[in-house]
């Protein structure tokens, strides 16, 4: 169904998106102490991923990628239900999100 | 009649049997305080060895050549020239015979007169050591048992050292009697002679048996280097081939004479004892050559060198100077053992060697001469320091000193037959005098308890008594006639007989050694008859002390005559000292002793009597004993009365400290000895060795060394290695700790570095 008609956009053009995504997700774990929004940064680093996974699936003609991009996103559901519900725990015994007040396993 | 014979090794067995018995069962055997059953078993194995001695008589009188009953084979080594083949074969002849009569008879009423004796003198030592009821039962079950144990041994070993048929065999008679005889003599080991103040009196039991030991292992050094010398020279040990080999070698040279065996020889017999009657009289220069070793002496030198090593070991046994010091002591054993031991048996062991020895004493004249002198001057010293003793037992002592020396003399002089008729006389009257004064001593124990009554006499001394009890000081008997009359008139028997008074044993005997010195030594035969005129004194000064008098305290005045079974043994023995002579009666030649040993003592030869020696001997005893009745007979000694002898002042002190033999063997031996062995001990042993080898250089290196390797090396090397890498770790990882800082940030921002360091990498890679 695609031909030369359709308006192709450079595959670099999501490689560099994906990379832009991935690194707000790396600065976001990096600087925030927030929990949650750490959370929502790794989320955002894994979508990145999965950006650069079809990007590249599609560039290269590879169904790989896409299958690839479905098992990432299951693990990242799992995660979300895993991470959260640690996060709640958390919350409800500190009464707070604060990761740098989570340091009593600190060597 | 030989077959007879071949039962002789049962006269060894039996007392042996006795000992076992003794030592496993002698205490159950006792249930009550006056059981005898120990002494019964003792004394009638003593009494079987008796009866077998006498069939051993008879078998001799059917065939006088006797007989070797082997028993074992106990060493048999090598092979070739050089054997060593020692049997324990019993040499049956006509001497051993006499000393197996005499052991066996006399040791077999000893052993009776022991039953008795040892039960009053086991309860007196119970008595002072304050044991009572079940406490003083147990003690004298241990110590009857244990006595008649010892006296067994005591017998089955001189009947070993008799029967012996070599030099070995002998010695280990000679030890095993030595043992017994230190055994007996510290019988009360564990009890010190204290008077009634607490302080002790007398030689300590214990170490009289030590020093009857020590004193007897010089002589039996002595023999042990003859027995060696004896085997280098001869090849052998059997008396008959020993004899054979030395007889051989005066004519053939030594190598042919040493297969040479008395079997073979015994055919020629007659020819021999035909070479011995020609040879008599003319001194034959003895210059065969004897290896041994780098040297080559000639026979009459080792002959003489053999001959007076085997001396010295009869000086110690039979107590001769120098070497008698110990028999005075001895006396701390029980009477029993002072009687058989230490007079009748043991102590005659020297008088057997050297007579069963006679044929090389015969190849050695000078050695006969120094025996004989020695034998004199010892039966001159000790009669004249008898004279000088309180102590009833002492006296003896001395005096059975005296009486070996006669026996050594003539035994010295070639009067063999002489010299074993003495003693065999001597055992008779000696033992009975000995036990006479334990019969004596019993009655004044006896007496004394009795005089202090029950109980209370150990804490309230009697006023009267000025110096502390002593059972055996004649100055505090006297008139004991009245109290113990069998005692006294056996003794006066056994003191006419020592005495040397016709026609008592000690007469024949003494006379016939007397004859013998004056033919052949005027000196010796000065000697022994001026030991003779002591004798006679010494033995009336003790009966008129003792026996004759007023009783001089309140023990001799309650003092009882002995038991039955002390006393009949004491008659058996007095009779025999009155007929003892008969066993060699010199009238008409008869001899029967002098025959009856000439079977087996090759150089025996019968002395005729001579009627001037009789007389001038039995004059002088006549006279000795009419001096001591002038001194302690006419007027008896009174309470506290001193001994008229010490009007002789410094003579009767010399005599009566013993002309102070113990203090000069103190300041030549045993000073010396001790300050060398203090020296040792102190200087060498414990500065040197001690202080200085172990202390100084052996521990004190072993520290430093110590030191280096604890300090410097295991602190420093290895404890700093092992220290040195936990340190490390500690180090590194405290600065790596600081990583860790425990938030997920860092850990991340450390992630993403490496990423991007991985990927500079890469990209670098990649574009280079």
């Amino acid at each position: 169904m695609l031909n030369e008609t359709v308006f192709l956009v450079p595959t670099s053009y999501f490689v560099i998106l994906s990379a832009v995504l991935f690194s707000i997700g790396v600065a976001g774990v990096l600087l925030r102490r927030n929990a949650i929004l750490i959370f929502m940064s790794v989320e955002l680093m894994l979508n990145a991923a999965n950006l650069a996974f079809v990007a590249f699936a599609r560039s290269l003609l590879d169904q790989g990628g896409q299958v690839f991009v479905f098992f990432v996103m299951t693990v990242a559901a799992a995660e979300v239900a895993i991470g959260l519900a640690l996060i709640v725990a958390i919350f409800r015994s500190k009464r707070s999100t604060d990761i740098d007040e989570l340091n009593s396993m600190e060597g | 009649m030989d077959g007879l014979f071949s039962i002789v090794p049962l006269i060894i067995l039996a007392p042996f049997t006795g000992v076992l018995i003794n030592v496993f069962f002698g205490r159950k055997l006792m249930p009550r305080r006056d059981s005898v059953a120990p002494g019964v078993i003792a004394s009638s194995m003593a009494g079987f060895s008796f009866l077998i001695a006498v069939l051993m008589f008879f078998a001799l009188l059917a065939n006088p050549a006797g007989a070797e009953v082997p028993v074992l084979t106990w060493i048999n080594v090598g092979d070739g020239d050089f054997t060593l083949h020692i049997p324990w074969t019993l040499k049956v002849d006509t001497l051993s015979s006499v000393m197996m009569l005499v052991v066996t008879g006399v040791g077999t009423l000893i052993h009776i007169y022991a039953i008795g004796y040892m039960h009053g003198d086991i309860d007196e030592k119970a008595a002072s050591r304050g044991l009572e009821g079940e406490e003083a039962l147990d003690f004298k079950r241990r110590r009857y048992a244990r006595f008649f144990a010892f006296f067994n041994l005591f017998l089955g070993s001189m009947l070993v050292l008799v029967t012996a048929n070599n030099y070995l065999m002998m010695f280990v008679g000679w030890e095993l009697v030595g043992l017994c005889s230190y055994l007996l003599i510290g019988f009360w080991f564990d009890s010190p002679e204290k008077n009634e103040a607490g302080q002790i009196i007398g030689v300590l039991n214990s170490s009289a048996g030590r020093k009857a030991f020590v004193v007897n292992r010089v002589g039996d050094f002595g023999m042990l280097l003859a027995i060696m010398l004896i085997f280098w020279s001869f090849g052998t040990l059997e008396f008959d081939d020993v004899f054979a080999r030395a007889e051989c070698m005066i004519e053939a040279p030594q190598a042919e004479c040493l297969t040479l065996s008395a079997a073979e020889l015994a055919p020629q017999g007659e020819g021999e004892a035909a070479a011995e009657e020609h040879g008599e009289g003319e001194a034959r220069a003895l210059t065969t050559p004897i290896a041994l070793g780098p040297f080559a002496p000639t026979l009459g030198v080792v002959v003489t060198a053999i001959t007076l090593l085997l001396l010295l070991g009869a000086t110690g046994k039979s107590a001769q100077i120098p070497l008698f010091v110990w028999l005075p002591d001895a006396m701390a054993g029980p009477t029993p053992v002072s009687a058989l031991i230490h007079a009748a048996t043991m102590v005659t062991a020297g008088i057997y060697m050297i007579t069963r020895s006679n044929v090389l004493y015969a190849m050695a004249p000078v050695s006969g001469m120094v025996v004989a002198v020695i034998g004199g001057a010892t039966a001159f010293v000790a009669a004249s320091i008898a004279v000088a003793q309180f102590d009833i037992k002492r006296v003896l002592a001395y005096s059975t000193i005296s009486q070996l020396g006669f026996m050594i003399a003539a035994v010295g002089l070639g009067g063999y037959i002489a010299g074993i008729f003495h003693l065999a006389t001597h055992a008779f009257f000696k033992a009975l005098l000995f036990l006479g004064s334990g019969s004596v001593i019993h009655g004044m124990e006896h007496g004394h308890h009795h005089a202090h009554g029950q109980g209370e006499h150990h804490d309230a001394p009697h006023g009267e008594d000025e110096r502390p009890f002593d059972p055996q000081d004649m100055r505090q008997m006297g008139g004991l006639r009245k109290h113990m009359p069998v005692t006294t008139w056996v003794y006066i028997i056994g003191a006419l007989a020592l005495a040397g008074i016709p026609p008592l044993a000690g007469f024949w005997s003494k006379d016939e050694i007397l004859l013998d010195a004056s033919l052949n030594s005027t000196l010796v035969y000065i000697l022994l008859t001026v030991a003779a005129f002591f004798t006679a004194f010494y033995m009336g000064r003790q009966v008129f002390m003792v026996f004759y008098g007023s009783e001089r305290t309140e023990a001799a005045r309650h003092a009882q005559e002995s038991p039955p079974v002390m006393t009949i043994p004491l008659i058996v023995l007095a009779g025999l000292s009155v007929v003892g002579g008969l066993i060699n009666l010199p009238v008409g030649g008869l001899h029967p002793l002098g025959r009856w040993l000439e079977e087996s003592v090759a150089n025996a030869h019968i002395a005729s009597f001579n009627i001037l020696v009789a007389t001038i001997s039995t004059v002088l005893a006549l006279v000795a004993i009419g001096l001591s009745y002038l001194l302690y007979g006419r007027k008896p000694l009174e309470e506290g009365e001193a001994d008229p002898l010490y009007s002789t002042g410094p003579v009767f002190t010399f005599l009566n400290r013993k002309w102070y033999w113990d203090e000069l063997y103190a300041a030549i031996f045993v000073r010396p000895y001790n300050r060398l062995g203090d020296f040792l001990a102190n200087a060498v042993d414990w500065q040197f060795w001690h202080d200085f080898v172990h202390d100084r250089i052996i521990a004190d290196a072993f520290q430093g060394w110590a030191a280096i390797l604890s300090r410097p090396i295991d602190l420093g090397i290895v404890d700093g290695a092992v220290n040195g890498v936990a340190q490390l770790v500690e180090s590194t990882s405290r600065s790596l700790r600081r990583v860790q800082t425990g938030y997920v940030r860092n850990y991340a921002l450390a992630v993403l570095m490496g990423v991007v360091a991985i990927l500079a990498y890469l990209a670098i890679r990649f574009l280079v």
